[in-house]
């Protein structure tokens, strides 16, 4: 069966990767139109129910909600895409490297690995800002630095297991260099468990920044955060409980749709798996 | 040109174990020169492999290894690993055991062959291309052109071996080391590509070292055999000298094992006592004396030196040498 054909019939890849569209499409839309200006304020109709004009109600400024989710959905996948891109790029380096060189050189970036991952991305990120204030830019940093220990681990594992297959000897004794094999032979052969790990990585930055921004520490006014709003609807839980339940659902479904599509993307890339299907 | 194609004197490597060195090849001298071909013969673990790699400059890291190995009059020994990359693939090239897992999966075969051209010869893609496709010729794998894109599994274990042979001689390399090139392959195809190697090696007048367990396939592939038993060569001689004489005992044990047609039903096959020493434990002596017929208190003292004689077989006369104070007694 073609890849593709296989990918339709993955139940839970269809299901993540139509919330993971779906997520993406909102964003592109927000940037085009939104229902409202997220950020207009309409006193006189704060805390509004849902209706033709506020689909779904108003926040405690008169803010509309469904704006403000369509233009949050810009910001959740912007902290993931630059969190998981600065794993992607210094980690996996990172990893390759160590895998290429043993010996000390491998030691000092795995034990600087380990260190690095010894902090969770939250507390990274709270030690930052209690440094440099707090800020979008700054959370997505922790996320990043975090993110750089988690690709370092699984890429330096994975190509230590290819480094030692025979195309890799039969390589060298072609004559290829150290730099050749690992871009050539390596880091393709790794390629698909990076991308599953990315996804999942992926989720784990929207919920971080999510998190971050309920804090207060991540993303600033007047830009729309889910995790933001969530810390807004707080304060008139008993009054206004759909204001806290519609960015929970929309956090929650985006990393749901994300770490289902990783699942099955692990599936699908497995050629191990696809034969016992 | 007066330095051999490959001399090796003396090659000694010890490799770490948990329980301590183990002196994996304990002083190998073996010359080859161009269009000459030389077979290393033995059982697994006596060291066949690991001299092919230590020509190669694969060897573990943490090997210790001593001796000369030159080629072309070149030391290769401690070269930089970027030296010798310039020599593996173009001056010297490998051709392994296992066709199935020594190509990349992921990429076309083509791009393969192509990739030493594009790396020795600095050629373009696409006169690599064109390259790879006269080298798959050459090794006559059928319907070359259109299995240009093939993957590796899309090919058979013999297809595989001879995509693999294409790539070893891309650049024309002056020594072709074959380790058990055909012990992954069917019977059916082991001689074939034992013929095509052989076929390919006296063309372009390169010297071949090719590795096998295998006695049988050995006798009309090479033109010397080198017999290796726990490290050390045993006996060294032209095949027609060695096949006749089977001068050293443990030689005398892999002839009379070799499993045979045409034996009475019941027949048992003849083995050799014991087992292969651990190289961690090679004693002092004679690795052989424990399961040799015809041992004595003299084996037990020290590693027999190699005896060297001459045979004359009708008028031609070659080296014969043989580790053995025995071996002209029956």
């Amino acid at each position: 069966m073609s890849f593709m054909n296989r990918a339709l019939h993955h139940p839970s890849f269809v299901l993540g990767g139509f919330l993971v569209a779906l997520l993406i499409f909102a964003a592109t839309i927000s940037l085009f139109w939104s229902p409202w200006p997220p950020a207009e304020l309409d006193i006189p109709n704060k805390l509004a129910a849902g209706s033709s004009q506020h689909w779904f109600g108003t926040d405690s400024l008169g803010r509309d909600i469904a704006s403000q989710l369509l233009v949050g959905c810009q910001n959740s996948i912007m902290v993931g895409v630059i969190a998981v891109g600065i794993g992607l790029l210094f980690g996996v380096a990172l990893g390759l490297w160590a895998a290429a060189r043993s010996g000390w050189v491998e030691e000092l970036i795995m034990r600087g690995a380990d260190f690095a991952f010894a902090f969770p991305a939250l507390l990274m990120a709270i030690i930052l800002t209690a440094i440099y204030g707090p800020g979008l830019f700054i959370s997505i940093a922790a996320i990043g630095v975090f993110n750089i220990s988690i690709f370092a681990r699984i890429s330096r594992g994975a190509a230590k297991a290819i480094w030692s297959r025979d195309y890799v000897t039969a390589a060298r004794a072609a004559g290829k260099g150290t730099l050749r094999i690992t871009l050539d032979h390596v880091l393709p052969n790794i390629a698909s468990i990076l991308i599953v790990q990315a996804t999942v990585q992926f989720a784990i930055a929207i919920l971080a920044e999510a998190a971050l921004s309920y804090l207060g520490l991540g993303t600033q006014p007047p830009q729309p955060s889910w995790g933001r709003m969530l810390n807004e609807a707080q304060t008139q839980l008993f009054q206004a409980p759909m204001l806290a339940v519609y960015p929970g659902a929309a956090i929650a479904l985006s990393v749901l749709g994300l770490n289902l599509m990783g699942d099955g993307l692990r599936d699908l890339l497995d050629p191990k798996m696809s034969r016992h299907r | 040109m007066s330095a051999p194609l490959l001399q090796i004197k003396d090659l000694r490597v010890s490799l770490p174990t948990a329980r301590g060195p183990a002196e994996a090849l304990r002083g190998i001298s073996l010359t080859v020169d161009r269009g000459q071909t030389l077979g290393l013969i033995g059982e697994s673990g006596c060291g066949k492999s690991l001299t092919a790699l230590s020509i190669m400059g694969l060897l573990p890291e943490l090997a210790k290894v001593s001796g000369s190995i030159q080629l072309n009059g070149e030391e290769l020994l401690g070269l930089s690993d970027e030296k010798l990359g310039r020599l593996r693939g173009a001056r010297m090239a490998m051709i392994f055991q296992e066709p199935m897992t020594a190509l990349n999966p992921l990429h076309p075969i083509a791009r393969q062959i192509a990739e030493p051209l594009i790396l020795h010869k600095q050629l373009s893609r696409t006169q690599a291309q064109a390259g790879a496709l006269e080298l798959l010729e050459r090794v006559q794998l059928p319907r070359a052109k259109e299995r240009l894109k093939a993957y590796p599994h899309q090919l058979s274990g013999g297809q595989r071996q001879r995509v693999m042979i294409a790539m070893a001689l891309a650049c024309g390399p002056d020594l072709l080391i074959a380790d058990e090139p055909t012990t992954a392959l069917d019977v059916t195809v082991q001689k074939e590509v034992l013929q095509l190697i052989r076929n390919l090696v006296l063309e372009d007048g390169m010297g071949l070292l090719m590795i096998s367990h295998n006695l049988g396939l050995m006798q009309d592939q090479v033109e010397r055999i080198m017999v290796m038993y726990g490290g050390a060569v045993v006996e060294s001689a032209r095949t027609k000298d060695l096949f006749r004489e089977r001068k050293h005992p443990y030689t005398q044990g892999l002839f009379a094992s070799r499993p045979r047609l045409g034996l009475a039903r019941g027949t048992r096959l003849v083995t050799i006592p014991g087992r292969v020493p651990e190289l961690i434990d090679l004693p002092k002596s004679c690795a052989f004396a424990d399961r040799c017929t015809k041992v004595v208190e003299g084996c037990r003292k020290e590693q027999p030196a190699l005896i060297a004689t001459v045979q004359n077989i009708n008028n031609s006369e070659g080296e014969y040498q043989v580790r053995c104070p025995r071996w002209n007694l029956s």
